[in-house]
């Protein structure tokens, strides 16, 4: 008691240096648990972002492709699946429900997807977060639209508001889809998930939506065909550049040849060919049935590993990525048989019986000899892909723990420097009887008190700055927070602060014993 | 913190007519070979009031650290109150010195932090044989006994700071005399005071040291202090191994 007290004391007389040394701790530790809350925030809503499905099913791929691109949006589908193989898939012991999920083009920077009423039943977020409709009700017929917060929020949508579905992105006109007004009929609440940024049409929607597409097939193909001349082969994200440009290119050749007015509709028509969704893509595959060189072209339609980096980007820009999908695939596929088939999707949701049985699922579905698929399991995959984009919180974790290295030098510092000063002090206390121990447990004390004192404010701070911050960023990032007590990383975190803090108070505590004990009785310094 | 030591010296046992000091063929040096203290016999009775004198270099430093047991003699022996401090350890004289024994600086006596009532408590809180010796009085009844004995009663609650030299020499006292100890050592306490507070200061230590029937040795350079103590030893002629010639 009496030593705290006195540690107290001694603390509060100093409190100028007292208060900035307990600032800078508390600042390091704010950053230590802030970043450490940020960063298992980010991953708790990365890996939240699909539940309640147990299989994600593309075309054969690379895993992370199948995940990002079905779950993100991000990048380009590697191919897509035929209707009849996910009704096969159905027909399974193991499977409970499917759900059929088909990227499709994007409106106003936003995509969108085909898909099933029973996808809003089905998909989770989070722990067990349903998706809820804020208004309206599911897309059921083919031109009605179902739309995410973020969509409904930037664009000002509400029930009945006529949509025009395009393909590729926003600035290309909007002549291409006249022939089917869509309308919203459902705007569903804020997951924080790539949901909200989606636009949900049903499967006949998005098929519909390419069927004046179909007609303009041909001069597509001939542009194109004359981009790929002029431009050489392109493949993969690099690629995106040269295709964006060679498209126009090709429609500028055109219309030197035809009159001016046809010239600007069949250049319209062309850009948009060549805008073409993922979901078009593998339209060019020969045949329906897949023969048995099926596997020679996968390959060419399969997205490069340079693809991959592609994550970063934002997601207008993985549309214009996934272009030049269709222009490497247009060589070696079979140019004529550009007909949009109805039973293509890009992938489809699968809800199995028994979770357990999932890996068992998927090991057959891997090995499907009708139609190459990828199978991934959704917590595997986001787990894997984690692990590769994760390693930048290592340097976050690395800055932290280097701020609280310099906040607890700093603490040394003051304690330290203060010790000359408190000579004479520490003479005082022996001459009433103190030993070496307690003139050591003293400034032990102190520097444990400074370092609690700071720990207790830094993460103080957090709280409170999660609590002010937790709506804005909720708001803004769609990174949601949760204010949760102390995990064991954060105890962790201020247990290595608090025994920093104690170890370091022996250095001038050391150095005070050997001090008092020199000094005798009657300091003269 | 030297609570460990407790057991070895119980409070108050010791037997009456034991003197208060008494070296034996005491040698001390900091350096090896260099001795700055020699000192063959002092004894001093308990109840006296001894004023030490000796020039600075004289080794008076060196003598009261080894009275209060800070410093251990290289050879010898020191014994206050009967326990030959050379058998105990670093903890063990803490702890007696805690317990037995006053202190007085020749100035900066006081913890700045701490009110004047604070640093008088100091002793007693950190020693609890000590607070037995109040002898059932309250904490505040025995600050205030002491206080005003010293003329400082009315500043029981202010900071240090605001109280002059002599004021916080008189806290310093009071500090030293809390709890009764058998021995207050005194290490020129009036050498920053004036001279007529210096025997103001002297009366109402010697008045505080009868009252709490402790032995007194005062040390100083200044000679006029000399015929107010019942004794005067010269430590320059008692330290064979003071550097400083006789004359100084």
């Amino acid at each position: 008691m009496m030593l705290l007290r006195l540690a107290l004391a001694s603390l509060r007389s100093r409190l100028l240096t007292t208060s900035l040394t307990v600032a800078s701790i508390a600042l390091s530790v704010t950053l230590l648990v802030g970043i450490e809350n940020v960063r298992t925030g980010v991953r708790d809503s990365f890996a939240g972002t699909i539940r309640g499905v147990d299989l994600i099913v593309g075309a054969r791929g690379g895993t992370l492709n199948v995940l990002l691109s079905a779950v993100f949006g991000i990048g380009s589908p590697s191919g897509s699946v035929k209707l009849s193989t996910m009704e096969r898939w159905k027909a399974h012991p193991a499977v409970k429900w499917v759900v059929p999920y088909s990227l499709g083009d994007s409106h106003r920077g936003f995509r969108v997807v085909g898909t099933t009423p029973e996808f809003y039943e089905r998909y989770r977020f989070r722990k067990d977060g349903r998706i809820v409709f804020v208004s309206g009700r599911a897309a059921v017929a083919d031109t009605e639209v179902v739309i995410g917060s973020d969509v409904a929020e930037k664009l000002g949508y509400t029930i009945g508001t006529p949509v025009v579905v395009v393909h590729g992105l926003r600035d290309i006109g909007t002549s291409s889809h006249e022939a089917h007004p869509f309308h919203v009929v459902g705007i569903l609440g804020r997951t924080f998930t790539p949901i909200d940024r989606s636009v949900y049409v049903t499967l006949e929607g998005i098929e519909a939506m390419h069927e004046p597409e179909a007609a303009v097939a041909g001069i597509a193909g001939s542009s194109m065909a004359s981009a790929e001349g002029a431009g050489g082969r392109v493949s993969g994200g690099r690629g995106q550049g040269v295709t964006a440009l060679a498209a126009p290119l090709a429609a500028e050749k055109l219309r030197a040849k035809s009159a001016k007015a046809a010239a600007i509709v069949a250049a319209n028509k062309a850009r948009a060919a060549a805008m073409a969704p993922p979901v078009g893509t593998p339209m060019v595959m020969p045949g329906a049935e897949p023969p048995p060189g099926i596997p020679l072209v996968m390959p060419g339609a399969e997205p490069p590993p340079s693809a991959m980096p592609e994550v970063k980007r934002a997601a207008d820009e993985q549309k214009v990525a996934a272009v030049s999908e269709p222009l490497a695939a247009e060589p070696v596929a079979a140019e004529p048989e550009h007909d949009h088939g109805d039973d293509q999707i890009t992938a489809f949701f699968v809800g199995t019986k028994n979770r357990f049985e999932a890996l068992m699922l998927q090991r057959e579905m891997n090995t499907d000899l009708v139609e190459p698929l990828t199978a991934v399991i959704p917590g595997v995959a986001l787990g894997e892909l984690w692990q590769n984009i994760g390693s930048a919180e290592v340097g976050l974790r690395v800055i932290a723990i280097f701020a609280v290295a310099i906040g607890l030098t700093g603490m040394l510092v003051a304690l330290y420097s203060s010790l000359e000063a408190r000579r004479r002090e520490m003479a005082i206390l022996r001459a009433v009887g103190a030993g070496p121990r307690m003139i050591i447990s003293l400034l032990v004390l102190e520097s444990g008190l400074l370092a609690l004192l700071g720990c207790l404010i830094g993460v103080a701070a957090v709280y409170i700055g999660l609590f002010v911050a937790q709506g804005p960023i909720e708001q803004r990032f769609g990174l949601h927070l949760a204010l949760h007590p102390l995990r064991s990383t954060e105890w962790t975190y201020l247990a290595v602060v608090m025994g920093a803090g104690l170890v370091i108070g022996f250095v001038p505590a050391w150095k005070a014993y050997r001090t008092s004990l020199v000094d005798g009785l009657s300091p003269r310094a | 913190m030297s609570k460990g030591a407790t057991g070895a010296v119980p409070a108050g046992a010791v037997p009456e007519g034991t003197p208060a000091v008494e070296l034996s063929k005491v040698r001390f040096s900091y350096k090896t070979g260099r001795e700055v203290l020699a000192i063959d016999s002092l004894t001093i009775a308990r109840g006296e009031t001894v004023f030490l004198h000796g020039p600075s270099g004289s080794g008076k430093t060196t003598l009261l650290g080894l009275l209060a047991g800070v410093l251990q003699a290289t050879s010898g022996s020191v014994r206050v109150l009967g326990k030959d401090f050379s058998t105990m350890s670093g903890g063990a004289r803490d702890a007696f010195r805690a317990r037995h024994l006053g202190y007085v600086f020749q100035m900066f006596n006081l913890i700045p932090y701490l009110p004047v009532r604070e640093n008088i408590l100091l002793p007693v809180r950190l020693e609890p044989a000590r607070r037995e010796r109040l002898g059932g009085r309250s904490l505040d009844d025995a600050v205030r006994d002491i206080a005003s004995q010293l003329d400082i009663a009315q500043y029981l609650d202010s900071p240090i700071a605001e109280l002059s030299v002599g004021q916080q020499q008189r806290v310093a006292a009071a500090r030293a005399l809390m709890g009764s100890p058998e021995v207050v050592i005194a290490d020129e306490p009036t050498s920053a005071l004036d001279t007529d507070r210096r025997e103001q200061f002297l009366e109402l230590l010697f008045a505080s040291c009868a009252k709490a029937n402790a032995t007194l040795i005062f040390v100083s350079h200044d000679h006029t202090l000399m015929p107010l103590f019942s004794r005067t030893v010269e430590l320059m002629n008692i330290n064979h191994a003071a550097k400083v010639g006789a004359g100084a």
